[in-house]
């Protein structure tokens, strides 16, 4: 974390000489002053192509943007959210937060990694405005309560009034997670603060979608590395995100898609078809609606997925995931919620009472009779 | 088809058995490769593929590695972390992975080249080498005198 007032008295010594702010030096002058050596930063760079997934050959190009990059300053404002998002990104493995934070960009502003607190935190927050007025990035997560500006605020300032500010000087928008970007879990019905999204509320700055309960930690820094590389946007979808990432549906790029391909579905989560990892799809999977790049540049370190881990794609990256009708029921299934229609035609409520019940009897009877109990055998394998 | 469990972290392994072909991925990365070998020896153009850009299943990945095998050179290189850098049994055909700090894999590319460019060393490098080496020998003849 940087403390704008005393960056000069922090300056090493050959800089003080040279007089030369390591703001105002580029990245590769930095890493080079820094001791490390090109093959290193070759290495740095192939690490950022994978994360940004850009094809190999674009090693080079990132090489010499990347050599020729600024420092740029980054506010990170927490609204109404569960920190979910900052979890993911202090987990972001390529390249490690610590690298970002301290290599390749200035955040001078974030509640939760930031060591300045109350007064001190909010002057640092407005320094950096001031000082990079037009240039700085402005990330955002959590959605903006418009009911009462008293349900969320930081310091006294109400998130609307701290984000309409804050963007002002801003040279572009990253809003992380889906609550930033499409309100999510606040802005479910009933959405009881009037929860709205970053792009409900600016219109006139570029703003970079990076949806997901929370998005996935290399997709964070990916998109800021984007930024920092080539000093643009990326190319955008219908609803603001970087094709880059979003550009392909959890179902496509799903390694269980032949399963789904050939009809051999899950019918529960511990049958035949579940054990042997066949298609998801009859579990309420959202992968063929869900536009994200967790089967490919999946979690933790690339380990795996939620799919891969036997649970379907609950689709949290797209808007208003939170209603979609249950996480648990197939697409193909009616989103209608029978019992409310019930209430307005008698006569439907007495048919649908008795499909319902029936549908729940079958399927819990087929879940019986698929159940397979794990045996002493079963753990030993 | 033979079956391979899903290795987790920690030596556990889940009750789920996998085929080694589950996304048919395995065999055309392979001709891939066959492709831009057939590339580097006609035109000399080399190739690298990112194996994290395409979907595998678990196993798969393993799958692909232990098919290319390993061949005479095996280099390895700190550099921000631990990178392995492999020749494959096919001469031509190297595996490089990079790990960070935490030796948690960051990327692993296919590269399809003489030799990986990382492991050449770097003009800028050689440039400060010469300056330091330089500097060494000049304080050295200064101590002498």
């Amino acid at each position: 974390m940087t403390d704008s007032t005393n960056k000069k008295d922090k300056l090493p010594a050959d800089l003080i000489q040279s007089g030369k702010s390591p703001f105002d030096k580029t990245l590769g002058e930095t890493m080079r002053s820094q001791g490390v050596s090109r093959r290193s930063f070759l290495k740095f760079c192939a690490a950022t192509a994978s994360m940004m997934a850009m094809s190999p050959a674009m090693i080079p190009k990132i090489a010499h943007a990347l050599e020729n990059a600024r420092r740029p300053s980054v506010i990170w404002l927490s609204f109404q959210e569960c920190t979910g998002c900052t979890e993911s990104l202090t987990r972001a493995h390529a390249p490690s937060i610590e690298s970002l934070i301290f290599d390749s960009i200035s955040l001078d502003y974030h509640h939760t990694l930031q060591a300045a607190a109350g007064h001190a935190a909010e002057e640092a927050r407005e320094i950096a405005m001031e000082e990079n007025f037009g240039k700085y990035l402005l990330v955002v997560d959590g959605s903006i309560p418009m009911d009462n500006p008293g349900y969320s605020t930081i310091a006294g300032i109400s998130n609307y009034d701290m984000l309409m500010e804050s963007a002002k000087g801003a040279a572009a928008i990253i809003a992380v997670g889906t609550c930033a970007t499409y309100g999510g879990i606040p802005h479910a019905d009933p959405n009881p603060t009037g929860a709205v999204s970053v792009g409900d509320l600016i219109k006139d700055k570029p703003i970079i979608n990076v949806p997901g309960c929370p998005p996935i930690p290399v997709v964070i820094t990916g998109v800021l590395s984007h930024f920092l590389t080539f000093g643009t946007i990326p190319e955008l979808d219908h609803i603001g995100r970087p094709k880059v990432f979003y550009g392909q549906s959890i179902h496509d790029r799903c390694y269980r898609r032949p399963f789904y391909d050939k009809g051999l579905f899950a019918e529960t989560f511990d049958d035949e078809g579940a054990r042997k990892g066949w298609c998801l799809y009859k579990l309420g999977c959202k992968g063929p609606t869900t536009y994200n790049a967790c089967a490919t540049t999946k979690w933790n370190n690339g380990t795996s997925f939620p799919i891969e881990s036997g649970h379907p794609c609950i689709g949290c990256s797209e808007p208003d995931f939170w209603d979609g009708g249950g996480f648990y029921k197939a697409l193909s299934m009616p989103t209608v919620d029978v019992t409310k229609a019930a209430i307005y035609t008698a006569a439907g409520a007495a048919a649908a009472g008795v499909a319902l019940g029936a549908m729940n009897r079958s399927k819990k009877n087929a879940a019986a009779a698929a159940h397979a109990d794990t045996t002493i055998d079963d753990l030993k394998k | 088809m033979s079956e391979a469990a899903i290795p987790v972290t920690g030596g556990v392994k889940f009750n789920i058995h996998i085929g080694d072909e589950l996304t048919q991925n395995v065999k055309p990365l392979l001709h891939e490769v066959k492709h831009a070998l057939e590339n580097l020896i006609e035109k000399g153009e080399t190739s690298i593929i990112d194996l994290r850009s395409i979907p595998l299943a678990p196993g798969e990945e393993d799958k692909i590695l232990s098919t290319l095998g390993k061949g005479e050179v095996q280099a390895r290189l700190n550099s921000l972390g631990l990178s392995e850098i492999n020749e494959t049994q096919y001469a031509g055909v190297w595996v490089v992975t990079h790990y960070n700090d935490e030796d948690s894999i960051i990327s692993r590319f296919i590269e399809v080249t003489r030799m990986p460019e990382i492991l050449s060393s770097q003009t800028e490098d050689i440039r400060a080498a010469y300056s330091s080496l330089t500097l060494d020998l000049d304080e050295n003849q200064e101590t002498n005198n």
